[in-house]
């Protein structure tokens, strides 16, 4: 019986890719294992293996071919001993479908093979066509998703999946730790423990699978301490982060001297209750230069860029068990006052875990600001997919050479990291002058 | 073998927790040995499980007799029981099956020391051993896997004396039937008992401290078969405070507070199944500090004591006392020792029990009471057995299957089963349990007809309002 080869899912959240290549011909006889084709999203090239021995009777899907959907039909393969010809001639008029279709049914052994042949049969256009139009493809290959459940690689037990769909859990977020990997009632339990805000289901977990389970043995030693919703979005964003976007630094001294005097004066004059931090002024500094460059307040996405016309700046904010990241909307439109009542507002309601998902989410800059800890410099990880973040270090007395002097200034060292594909080194740095601009002279962003 | 011998590990005691644990050690790589003082296959095989099981079998054929003219099977003549004979089968069978786990002992290459083990001491490395066998002995090893079971608990000043008042090791080998029987506690094992005895004819009263007999049961499970043994002419006590044990020189008196009210009760003899002591003491427990609690050795869920590489499971280690729970303790035990993967403690609600009695009683999993304590919304099924063909064709329509499922997510929590063959079918729940299946599944699975196992399903189907054939 023909086989179908599908386009696979390079990550759990991939709804389509780009067939790149084919390694084989039709006709070219395939072991189970070989390579015979590469796919890539924005985020990775991945090899297709065949997965039984056969020979490849018909390509469906052309190389080059953009936006193939997940689990579509990409190729047809022969089993050995069988007729290509029969397999690659797939009939197009109706009647014969419907009488492949019984035949096949009848045929097969495994009744759910059989449906997506079937489906095969009904939904993929004329396969001796040559698809050159990737929509009707995909169109296809959604009805095909819309037939009896694809093997869709997430293996949970009948009661864990009815759990996730009862509380809305995506399946593919849960680590299995049942037989094979298996998803099972317990990891389910143990994923919607993590999800904080999630107690109202308590009553359906039982008792019994609460329990984590531990190692014991040489595996015991130290503390096993569960992720928790927060640590798994930590490292599953800074990990794609890392992993995809190409960072470089830039690393800028700037004198402060100017701006703690200003400062000094703007709280002087600000409203009962209004203290305007250096951080402040930071973001607002930032919040200018993004109006100036605004090639740099932006967003890589797969098939290009995304600009803002507002400077929405996230602020990182260390919380209990790990951090979030605020955003300030429209900086370039706030005063001083205004902003930093808004920043004491975010902060605040952040540790508190009081934030709506609308004031975490968005945002094109952010900036992470460890001075306090007397961190000198140091280097952010981007936060995806914004293309740069702003690292900024503590304002200190240094020995400065100033008109041939030796003199006494408070500096302060800045670090930008920049997404290489979204912003050129040149930008950055153009960026950053124009940021050290600012803060050495705050009036001029007070404009 | 010379002295001091070095293994990797060493089970003490080779019940079916140990000799179990010991083989999959051996399957794993791990040189092992298992010391048991007295035969292969512990409680289970030569005193407890396997034992009275041919006792019962013993018994449910008599039964059978007595009901043939109902099938149109005339016999003449008396039906004669000879006890000896009736015992001596049963041993048999312990015998052979403790032969047989010598057998697969060798076959797996575990080496088995005859003799009583104390731990003695740490050593670099691992534990020594002190053995006294024929002659004494030290062996030593890296783990030490405890399996010493459980014996019979004793109540002061009315402790066994092997001949009026006697624990289950000579209830089950007995050399002249009783007229009458007191069985003190209606667990398993008095339950079995009184079952057993009442079928060879003896006039059995059974005397239960708590408010019903099978107390670990479903309520409903054990009200049923409580019906059951007063039919067959079984008297019941409970709530019965035991008071004192008075022995004379042909029988014994009980004497038992019921509701504030004494009262006298003299029978032949009394069995005494008042519940079950861990084997905590002289293996040196005590000086290598391996905390205990209430008799029992205190375990994570992977068998691991307080004290680094002593591991212990089993009866042992707490209820409940079930064999098949020992060894499949001993198996996640000995896989963890070994840091394999995919290696979870026991799930309690997905330990199966059996009693063998008549009508014949499983469960696995919550109650009704206990998934309701615990804040499940429920739904129940029920099915009884009247209504089911094959039960019907046997004559044996006397029994209940019931399902317990949560109402939110369609688990199942619990199912309770009395009635012919139950023992044999509870295992489709537990596979059902183990693979986390909802209602769906078993809805969708086909029962094969005619079998008393489409009891199964029909309360399945009941708990959701769609029982077919009730």
């Amino acid at each position: 019986m023909a086989i179908d080869i599908l386009m696979p899912a390079l990550s759990p959240t991939m709804t389509e890719g780009i067939l790149s290549k084919w390694l084989v011909k039709q006709g070219d006889e395939v072991r189970s294992g070989d390579v015979i084709a590469e796919i890539e999203t924005d985020k990775a090239t991945m090899e297709v293996e065949a997965i039984e021995d056969g020979v490849l009777a018909k390509i469906i899907v052309n190389e080059g071919t953009e936006g193939v959907a997940v689990n579509s039909v990409i190729a047809v393969l022969a089993e050995d001993g069988e007729n290509i010809s029969e397999v690659s001639d797939s009939p197009t008029d109706s009647n014969i479908k419907d009488d492949v279709k019984k035949d096949v049914s009848m045929l097969a052994n495994d009744s759910e093979k059989a449906s997506d042949k079937s489906a095969l049969n009904n939904e993929i256009p004329a396969t001796n066509q040559t698809p050159t139009d990737a929509s009707s493809i995909t169109q296809a290959s959604k009805n095909i998703n819309d037939t009896p459940p694809q093997k869709d690689r997430v293996f949970a037990t009948p009661l864990a999946r009815r759990l996730a769909a009862q509380e809305g859990i995506d399946l593919a977020q849960v680590n299995g730790t049942g037989p094979h990997g298996r998803i099972i009632e317990r990891d389910i339990l143990a994923f919607f423990k993590s999800e904080e805000n999630v107690k109202s289901a308590d009553r359906a977990l039982s008792p019994d699978t609460q329990k984590v389970p531990q190692q014991i043995g040489s595996s015991s030693e130290g503390r096993f301490v569960p992720h928790t919703a927060m640590r798994r979005t930590i490292a599953s964003r800074l990990q794609f982060s890392k992993q995809t976007a190409p960072h470089f630094y830039l690393t800028v001294e700037c004198s402060i001297d100017r701006l703690l005097e200003n400062r000094a004066q703007l709280n002087e004059m600000a409203p009962e209750g209004v203290k305007i931090s250096v951080n402040d002024m930071i973001i607002r500094a930032s919040a200018m230069a993004l109006q100036k460059r605004p090639d740099v307040n932006g967003w890589f996405e797969e098939d290009g860029c995304r600009y803002f016309d507002t400077a929405d700046i996230c602020m990182a904010v260390s919380i209990k068990g790990g951090l979030i990241t605020p955003v300030i909307r429209s900086v370039e439109k706030l005063g001083l006052a205004e902003l930093s009542q808004i920043t004491k507002d975010l902060a605040s309601r952040a540790r508190e875990g009081k934030l709506k998902p609308e004031e975490y989410t968005g945002g094109g800059f952010t900036i992470s600001n460890l001075g306090m800890f007397g961190i000198k410099e140091f280097a952010a990880v981007i936060n995806p997919p914004q293309s740069a973040i702003l690292a900024v270090g503590a304002g200190e007395q240094r020995a400065i050479v100033k008109d041939g002097e030796i003199a006494v200034s408070t500096m302060m060292n800045v670090t930008l990291s920049a997404d290489h594909r979204i912003v050129d080194g040149a930008l950055g740095a153009e960026w950053l002058q124009l940021f050290k601009g600012f803060v050495e002279n705050p009036v001029t962003m007070l404009i | 073998m010379t002295d001091s011998q070095k293994f990797d590990l060493i089970v003490i005691g080779g019940g079916p927790g140990g000799y179990v644990g010991a083989i999959r050690a051996s399957q794993l790589g791990q040189k092992v040995a298992v010391i048991e003082k007295e035969n292969l296959g512990g409680v289970c095989l030569n005193w407890g499980c396997i034992p009275t099981k041919a006792l019962l079998r013993a018994a449910e054929l008599k039964n059978n007799i007595s009901h043939l003219s109902e099938f149109g099977i005339e016999i003449e003549g008396s039906v004669n029981i000879n006890l000896e004979k009736v015992v001596a089968r049963s041993r048999q069978v312990a015998e052979r099956l403790s032969g047989g786990v010598s057998h697969l002992m060798k076959k797996h290459k575990v080496t088995v020391i005859k003799g009583v083990a104390k731990i003695n001491k740490k050593i670099s490395g691992g534990w020594q051993i002190a053995v006294e066998g024929e002659k004494k002995s030290t062996v030593e090893a890296t783990n030490i896997m405890l399996a010493t079971g459980a014996r019979a608990r004793q109540i002061p000043s009315m402790e066994a004396d092997g001949d009026k008042i006697v624990t289950y090791r000579d209830a089950m080998v007995p050399k002249t039937m009783p007229k009458s029987l007191m069985v003190v506690g209606s667990g398993a094992i008095g339950i079995e008992f009184a079952s057993f005895y009442n079928d060879m004819g003896v006039d059995v009263t059974i005397v239960e401290a708590m408010d019903r007999i099978l107390n670990v049961e479903d309520r409903e499970i054990s009200d049923l078969a409580h019906k059951s043994f007063k039919k067959r002419g079984i008297k019941i006590h409970t709530s019965a405070k035991l008071e004192a044990i008075t022995k004379s020189k042909n029988d014994v008196t009980a004497t038992i507070t019921i509701a504030g009210k004494q009262q006298k009760i003299t029978s032949d003899r009394v069995i005494m199944a008042v519940g079950i002591i861990g084997n905590t003491e002289n293996i040196g427990l005590e000086k290598i500090g391996v905390k205990t609690e209430k008799g029992h050795i205190v375990t994570n869920g992977f068998g691991a004591t307080n004290v680094a590489g002593i591991f212990a499971i089993g009866d042992v280690t707490g209820p409940p006392w079930l064999a098949h729970k020992a060894s499949h303790e001993a198996i996640i035990c000995v896989e963890a020792m070994t840091n394999q993967s995919d290696v979870h403690p026991i799930s309690e609600n997905s330990v199966p029990g059996c009693t063998y009695c008549r009508p014949q009683i499983a469960s696995i999993g919550l109650t009704e009471d206990n998934a309701k304590a615990e804040g499940y919304e429920i739904k129940v099924g029920r099915f009884p057995l009247l209504a089911n063909g094959k039960a019907i064709a046997m004559g044996e329509d006397e029994g209940l299957v019931k399902t317990i499922f949560c109402s939110k997510t369609g688990a199942l929590l619990g199912a309770h089963l009395i009635g012919a063959e139950v023992t044999e079918m509870i295992q489709g729940y537990a596979i059902a349990r183990t693979l986390e299946t909802t209602e769906a599944e078993l809805m969708h699975t086909i029962f094969p007809h005619p079998t008393i196992s489409e009891a199964m399903h029909e309360s399945v189907l009941d708990a959701f309002d769609r029982a077919i054939h009730f």
